[in-house]
């Protein structure tokens, strides 16, 4: 055998071996994929929608709780982290650019980023729920509005960068002070970047689940009140797959099927913003 | 005038993060002061950990997490370095796009499913193959192998593509296989990207809770066995802290926090800034 015939030889093994490890790759992930939508799906009827938890055993038994608690904490976290990360990301885009300051900030947020979220959950369980006396949906958000902060403050450094100097110095040139030229200028064209981030930053923190164990704790009844312990979909999950009765397991993969979808959605609009933006 | 209330708006809000980041470090600390006043090193060198006794110790939790991240970590690095070779070097454009978009998607999925579909249909298969509980070390380094997966290919996909066209075209046109510029051009090219990458994923999965929290069995106990339950610091969190009733035991479970934060933190900080920033610094 020539060289050259083994290189080609070992060439093809290497290049079948790299192509079987992305089907086994892909054919777990499927696997997954197809029992949530399966699980989920047979699970899924207008009962979930109608109804509150229930105990075990109970037909009419449902997700609503779990759904507007979710839908309250992940909106309260959006309303801390949003503001807070865009005008985060402001100053490192528009004020800090190359100075120490805003590299330390950037290398700090990238490392809040990756940092275990349960970690998270036990600062806000020492700041929030131990001087209030008992769990509430003030800490759930808080906790997960921490974890929020990091990534939008992320996407909107990026996009701000994004938008050409040259548009600013026409600002400038107008006799525009510099917060406008930000606010009129920059923020408009950067503005589809802004959303995607957010998007994917809600993403991000309505799938988590370890923050919120001990922050919003959870319930099994429907509630608003904010000083109060709140359930969420994540929890509810966690608890009725993690426990022996079969209806609520059932309820478990609903919940799973539901928030996934919700994920999905919301990182294949983040991405079709973002590429209808490039096109333009 | 409203120029300077935006600038300190802006800058006190970037400051905020440093501030909170701070905090969290603080906070901890302060927590977990009893623990370390009561046990000293001990704390992370025994494993007896007994709240009947007051006795805490979180080797065992360490070690799970140390265990099962580094079994995990062997099972998913080959995968993902195929998957990323595949998807960078082998796929045809419209197979790359799809293929490209569902990897990122199902990093999107949050990892308290994987956790649930490891306990309900992968505990079972490991339990038929080897007997046993099927809950423990090896199926924890499974389910977060296959969880972790995703995200690391797209990673180590990003890394190899920021290798320039023009190297590796010229390498073909020495007539290299495509094996010989993915390990003659690629590879070493574009080595910090990847070895930052995969130890970036190391840090994501040495903090995932969820994903094992319901497949590693939360029994303090260095495991005797692969197949033995056992626990890892997060796994301990979520299933400790509203139980905790004393305040040694607190203070014992901001400990494992604490311990778990300084571990992430060195472990991502040695990805970004000693090989991602070589990166930067090459482009």
């Amino acid at each position: 055998m020539t060289s050259t015939q083994k290189r080609v030889i070992i060439n093809k093994i290497i290049l079948s071996l790299s192509t079987l490890s992305a089907i086994i790759a892909l054919a777990f992930l499927f696997w997954i994929l197809g029992v949530l939508v399966m699980k989920g799906m047979s699970a899924l009827n207008w009962n979930i929608f109608i109804y509150e938890g229930a105990p075990p055993g109970y037909a009419e038994s449902g997700l609503k709780h779990a759904l507007v608690g979710q839908a309250i904490l992940v909106a309260m976290a959006t309303a801390i982290g949003v503001p807070l990360g865009i005008l985060a990301g402001t100053y490192l885009s528009e004020y800090g650019k190359n100075s120490k300051l805003a590299h330390t900030i950037r290398d700090i947020s990238d490392i809040m980023m990756s940092a275990p979220s349960i970690v998270i959950g036990a600062f806000v369980y020492a700041i929030v729920v131990m001087p209030m006396g008992h769990f509430s949906a003030w800490a759930g958000a808080i906790a997960l509005g921490i974890i929020m902060i990091p990534i939008i403050l992320r996407t909107t450094d990026d996009m701000l960068q994004l938008v050409p100097g040259t548009l600013r110095e026409a600002a400038f040139a107008l006799g525009a002070p510099k917060y406008k030229v930000i606010m009129d200028v920059v923020y408009r064209g950067a503005k589809a970047g802004i959303l995607t981030g957010v998007l994917l930053g809600i993403a991000r923190v309505g799938g988590e689940t370890a923050p919120l164990l001990f922050t919003s704790f959870n319930d099994n009844f429907f509630t608003t009140d904010l000083n109060e312990a709140m359930p969420s979909l994540t929890v509810t999950m966690f608890n009725y797959a993690t426990s022996p009765y079969e209806d609520w397991q059932q309820l478990g993969w609903a919940a799973a099927f539901i928030l996934s979808m919700f994920i999905l959605g919301l990182n294949i609009v983040g991405r079709l913003i973002l590429f209808a933006g490039k096109r333009k | 005038m409203i120029d300077k209330i935006f600038f300190n708006m802006t800058r006190t809000s970037a400051l905020l993060i440093l501030f909170i980041v701070a905090w969290i470090f603080v906070v901890l600390f302060n927590h977990s002061t009893e623990a370390i006043n009561a046990f000293g090193f001990d704390f992370i060198t025994q494993d007896e950990w007994a709240p009947n006794l007051e006795k805490f110790g979180a080797y065992a939790a360490i070690f799970g997490s140390v265990a099962s991240t580094f079994l995990a970590m062997i099972l998913a690095i080959p995968v993902a370095i195929g998957v990323a070779i595949f998807l960078s070097e082998i796929a045809h454009d419209k197979i790359k796009g799809f293929f490209g978009v569902s990897v990122e998607l199902l990093a999107a999925i949050p990892s308290v499913i994987y956790g649930m579909w490891g306990l309900f249909y992968f505990v079972p298969i490991i339990r038929d193959i080897f007997g046993g509980l099927g809950i423990g070390l090896l199926s924890a380094g499974i389910v977060l192998a296959i969880m972790i997966l995703p995200f690391m290919a797209a990673v180590t996909r990003d890394a190899m593509n920021t290798t320039p066209d023009i190297l590796k075209e010229s390498a073909y046109a020495l007539g290299g296989t495509q094996w010989d510029v993915i390990k003659d051009v690629i590879i070493p090219y574009a080595k910090a990207g990847i070895i930052g990458s995969l130890i970036l994923a190391l840090g994501r999965a040495i903090g995932e809770t969820m994903a094992v929290t319901f497949v590693m069995g939360n029994v303090h106990k260095v495991p005797g066995s692969i197949l033995d339950p056992t626990t890892s610091i997060p796994v301990t969190l979520a299933n400790e802290f509203t139980e905790a009733d004393t305040s040694l035991y607190f203070s014992s479970l901001f400990g494992l926090a604490l311990t778990l934060l300084i571990m992430s933190f060195v472990v991502i900080a040695v990805a970004k800034f000693y090989f991602l920033r070589k990166v930067r610094k090459g482009q």
